[in-house]
């Protein structure tokens, strides 16, 4: 089905059903009640999920075949945003030549940064990429301010011209970016007894575009291309020797997972028409860095589900604060219930970090294949009919 | 003429002279060995042949063309193709991806797009490469896991890679290094019938007199990195220069 085996048809209907049905999902508990914290379903976060759902994925096609780590994404995933933003301010705030912009402008620079950085391999060119987008948010954040707001970032304001659409609503707002009528914000509540669903225009216009985006990499991955570019990360000198030249094949995967950055961006400033300096950091380069580790390297499915823990710990567990925790454990005895709760005080709130340092290095030691080596593990330990055929289909090249 | 020509090749590594004048003319659909001691410059000449180092001075000529100053992707999609010392081979990808990445090489060049079709829809690469397989009595092995193969299957699978681009010249730089003696016998073999049934050139370094007797059709020895002689393996086998170079060490 649609040019794929039967596996990466199943994986993609099952991530294309988790995706859809989402709002259910992530939203298990009632309304007001104590677990209620950990609802993940409402459509600022799930928006988040897919769009660095798309940044992980279009990351693990440079990280995941060809082995280069590059650290500076985020640079990125910054000229989308900046380049969406410009499109909303110029022309009219029509989601489409936003993105196409985005997507645009973040290839062309992918293709200048690629070109130099790849003449250089394994550590250099990991401390070339980090060079340029450091360089990329300071000139951002000072330099360019006329271009890119500086430290306040950029953002819209009534007298831009957006000349193909109104410059101001009827009320005299801003206006906000849609698709042909449809604004992103846009939301419908299902409420089913105390639990409320929400649907969201953004979500599902991200996650339409992360189930194309996830597609699209399936397919690079099965293709010749793929196979080339594993090939760089198996063995460049035999590539060399067998009259293929490495550098067009990974400057290549370097610029389409570029775009996939600049995709994320510009739906980033979709969703939210601002962009900022702090999204070039390095902290947010690493982050993507980090999703991809921690799902599985050179999986499928696994940058996705990196993206989603890494998403959902940063939003959920950095919620929860010394009340909440003195409200969970109650019902013990006043010194053991301040015990545990000063135990337990450092991994929650502003120290949800510390929570994903442990995570991360757990993971990376014993399971070294990621969120996905885990899931295949699980599916050993409970002798499913997966666990017979040790090839599975997120890990292994088709054959 | 031959199609190798190589011509008063100097090669120094700082006070090191690891070549000097050297002189070889390997001719069309022959098999020529180059032997010598340790240290003598073989792989520094091989090396030489197909853009890994770049001569000092002097000249080579493949097939009417100069090899120097090219990179070793276009030195081979003119027709060179190299076997390693320890084998060299895409040890994270299947026997078959192995043997499809050089039939792409060849039909697209050193760079191709190829769009998103997958590997699969490639029925006519797939075929030959399985044909390749076939050759080397590898066709069971093709979904392995090419890094978990045994040392001899990994240098055959190396040996059909470079063979399923019909190269004009094929360099093998010890074939049968650290092999047992039924690999190497199967090895040779292998060479005997691709000389016998393609148009191929072979230039050939090796340790391992039995092999270079029984497939060369001439012997260039290397000694301190000038050629000694050049000669048939009969006339070599005898000649007393090369006895005290080299045999005599060895027997």
């Amino acid at each position: 089905m649609f040019g794929l085996d039967k596996k990466d048809a199943s994986l993609l209907l099952i991530v294309a059903a988790l995706v859809a049905f989402a709002p259910f999902l992530l939203n298990p508990f009632p309304e007001g009640s104590a677990m209620a914290q950990f609802n993940a379903g409402y459509p600022d976060l799930m928006q988040r999920f897919v769009i660095f759902g798309i940044f992980a994925i279009g990351f693990n096609i440079l990280f995941g075949l060809t082995g280069y780590l590059s650290f500076g994404h985020a640079a990125f995933l910054g000229v989308g945003s900046y380049a969406a933003v410009w499109m909303f301010k110029l022309l009219s705030m029509n989601v489409i030549p936003a993105i196409a912009l985005a997507v645009v402008t973040a290839g062309v620079f992918a293709l200048i940064i690629g070109y130099v950085s790849l003449r250089r391999s394994g550590i250099y060119f990991s401390i070339l990429t980090l060079a340029f987008a450091q360089m990329s948010f300071a000139l951002a954040y000072s330099v360019l301010t006329p271009i890119t707001g500086g430290e306040t970032g950029l953002q819209l304001a009534l007298d831009d011209p957006r000349i193909f659409g109104s410059a101001t609503t009827a009320e005299g707002n801003i206006p906000v970016p849609g698709l042909f009528g449809l604004e992103m914000r846009d939301s419908a509540e299902l409420v089913f007894g105390s639990w409320v669903f929400t649907f969201n225009v953004g979500y599902y216009f991200a996650a339409i575009i992360m189930l194309a985006s996830f597609y699209l990499s399936i397919r690079i991955f099965r293709s010749p291309f793929g196979m080339m570019l594993r090939a760089v990360k198996s063995n460049q000198q035999r590539l060399n020797y067998t009259g293929l030249n490495p550098r067009p094949y990974t400057l290549a995967a370097f610029v389409i997972s570029g775009m996939y950055a600049g995709l994320a961006g510009g739906l980033m400033a979709s969703m939210d028409p601002l962009a900022g300096a702090e999204r070039m950091f390095w902290t947010a380069s690493g982050e993507v860095v980090l999703m991809t580790i921690l799902g599985g390297v050179g999986t499928l499915i696994g940058p996705v589900l990196g993206a989603g823990l890494i998403k959902y710990m940063e939003n959920i567990i950095s919620k929860i604060n010394s009340d909440i925790l003195h409200s969970w454990f109650a019902f013990l005895p006043d010194g053991l219930e301040d015990l545990i709760v000063t135990l337990i005080y450092p991994f929650i709130g502003k120290g949800w970090h510390l929570t994903l340092g442990i995570v991360f290095m757990l993971v990376v030691i014993f399971l070294p294949g990621g969120l996905v080596q885990g899931g295949q593990k699980l599916a050993a330990l409970f002798g499913s009919k997966k666990a017979k055929d040790p090839k599975n289909a997120t890990t292994e090249p088709a054959e | 003429m031959g199609i190798l020509e190589v011509k008063d090749v100097n090669k120094r590594f700082g006070g090191l002279q690891a070549l000097g004048n050297v002189n070889l003319s390997v001719a069309e659909n022959t098999c020529h060995a180059i032997i010598g001691p340790n240290g003598a410059g073989k792989s520094t000449l091989l090396n030489c042949l197909v853009g890994k180092l770049i001569p000092d001075t002097g000249s080579v000529m493949f097939d009417g063309q100069s090899v120097l100053g090219r990179t070793p992707f276009e030195i081979n999609q003119m027709g060179i193709s190299r076997v390693f010392q320890t084998p060299e081979i895409f040890g994270d990808l299947t026997v078959m991806e192995n043997m499809l990445i050089p039939c792409f090489a060849r039909r697209d060049g050193s760079f191709a797009l190829h769009g998103i079709r997958s590997v699969l829809s490639e029925g006519e690469l797939r075929d030959q490469a399985e044909q390749m397989l076939e050759e080397v009595n590898m066709l069971d092995k093709r979904n392995m896991h090419s890094a978990s193969m045994s040392r001899g299957d990994k240098r055959r699978l190396e040996m059909a890679m470079c063979l399923v681009q019909n190269p004009k010249l094929l360099l093998l730089d010890e074939p049968t290094a650290g092999m047992a003696r039924a690999d190497t016998n199967n090895t040779i073999d292998l060479l005997k019938e691709i000389k016998e049934k393609r148009d191929i050139t072979i230039a050939i370094i090796e340790h391992d007199m039995h092999v270079v007797f029984s497939l060369a059709d001439r012997i260039t020895v290397l000694a301190q990195g000038t050629p000694l002689v050049e000669d048939t393996p009969e006339n070599i086998k005898g000649h007393p220069k090369v006895k005290e170079a080299y045999l005599g060490e060895a027997a």
